[in-house]
């Protein structure tokens, strides 16, 4: 996954409604109006939401073509999961870096 | 806990603790974070990132800055304001990164501890709501991210 669709992902993300969505479509796929109403929004902007988790690949449509129910895109969450454990990787790899600097600090001091 | 080990784990609702032990006194382990000539030798990005912005006022009310790039155009910044200093034990400062996938800012408590010319970096972030603790602790970073769900369904709810 580049930068730019990671961003895209995490940008989507970031947000609490768009997760509230993201956790129902984990239970079956549902309709717009059916993703809407738990919350206090207008269509317009549930649907504004849904662009968004669409276009960062988060979800889908489905075929169906009178209700157009959506569905959640599991590897597009695990591509950004790949992503989560790199960066646990780079912590690490900086601490290993940091013992090295170190090191050098503590011959410099002795000298 | 021996040196090299990195450990990471929750600490209360909305805070994860970092723990790491180093070969050396605190004094050289707090230099290592607060001077932006030796932060740079290892505050390093992922593989093919340069790190290129390194600024800090080491003050209270202070504020640092990193940017990361990768070539051409790629940028990752992040930066906050220090809000305690206890020099060499204890800082405590804001992080957000520009492009944070989390609402709002964390705070970062950092303590090094010295014992028998070891030291225990104790990193402490506290997320301003569960949301942004459980995106983050969900990953194997801190978050950043340490990790261990199979089921994604759990990292959205």
């Amino acid at each position: 996954m580049n930068a730019a669709t990671l961003d895209s992902v995490f940008a989507a993300l970031a947000d609490p409604t768009r997760r509230a969505i993201l956790a129902r479509l984990a239970r079956g796929d549902a309709t717009v109006n059916e993703l809407g109403a738990p919350f206090a929004m207008t269509q317009p902007a549930i649907s504004k939401h849904l662009k968004v988790l669409e276009n960062a690949g988060l979800i889908s449509r489905s075929r169906d073509a009178q209700r157009r129910p959506r569905r959640i895109e599991p590897r597009r969450l695990a591509q950004a999961n790949q992503w989560l454990v790199k960066y646990q990787k780079l912590w690490e790899a900086r601490y290993r870096g940091l013992d090295t600097l170190l090191e050098e600090m503590q011959r410099g001091a002795s000298r | 806990m021996s040196a090299g080990a990195l450990r990471i784990v929750p600490v209360s609702d909305r805070e994860i603790q970092i723990t790491r032990v180093f070969n050396a006194p605190r004094t050289l382990v707090f230099d290592a974070h607060t001077k932006p000539e030796l932060l740079k030798r290892w505050l390093f990005g992922p593989p093919g990132w340069v790190f290129d912005v390194c600024e800090i006022d080491l003050r209270v009310g202070g504020a640092y800055r990193y940017v990361w790039r990768k070539p051409p155009d790629t940028v990752m910044g992040m930066g906050g304001i220090y809000r305690e200093i206890q020099a060499p034990e204890r800082i405590v400062s804001t992080e957000k990164f520009d492009d944070a996938w989390y609402p709002g800012a964390a705070v970062g408590t950092l303590v090094l501890t010295e014992r028998s010319g070891q030291t225990t970096l104790t990193n402490t972030i506290r997320y301003e709501s569960k949301d942004a603790r459980d995106a983050v602790l969900k990953s194997p970073m801190e978050s950043g991210l340490k990790m261990g769900y199979d089921r994604l369904a759990e990292m959205v709810e």
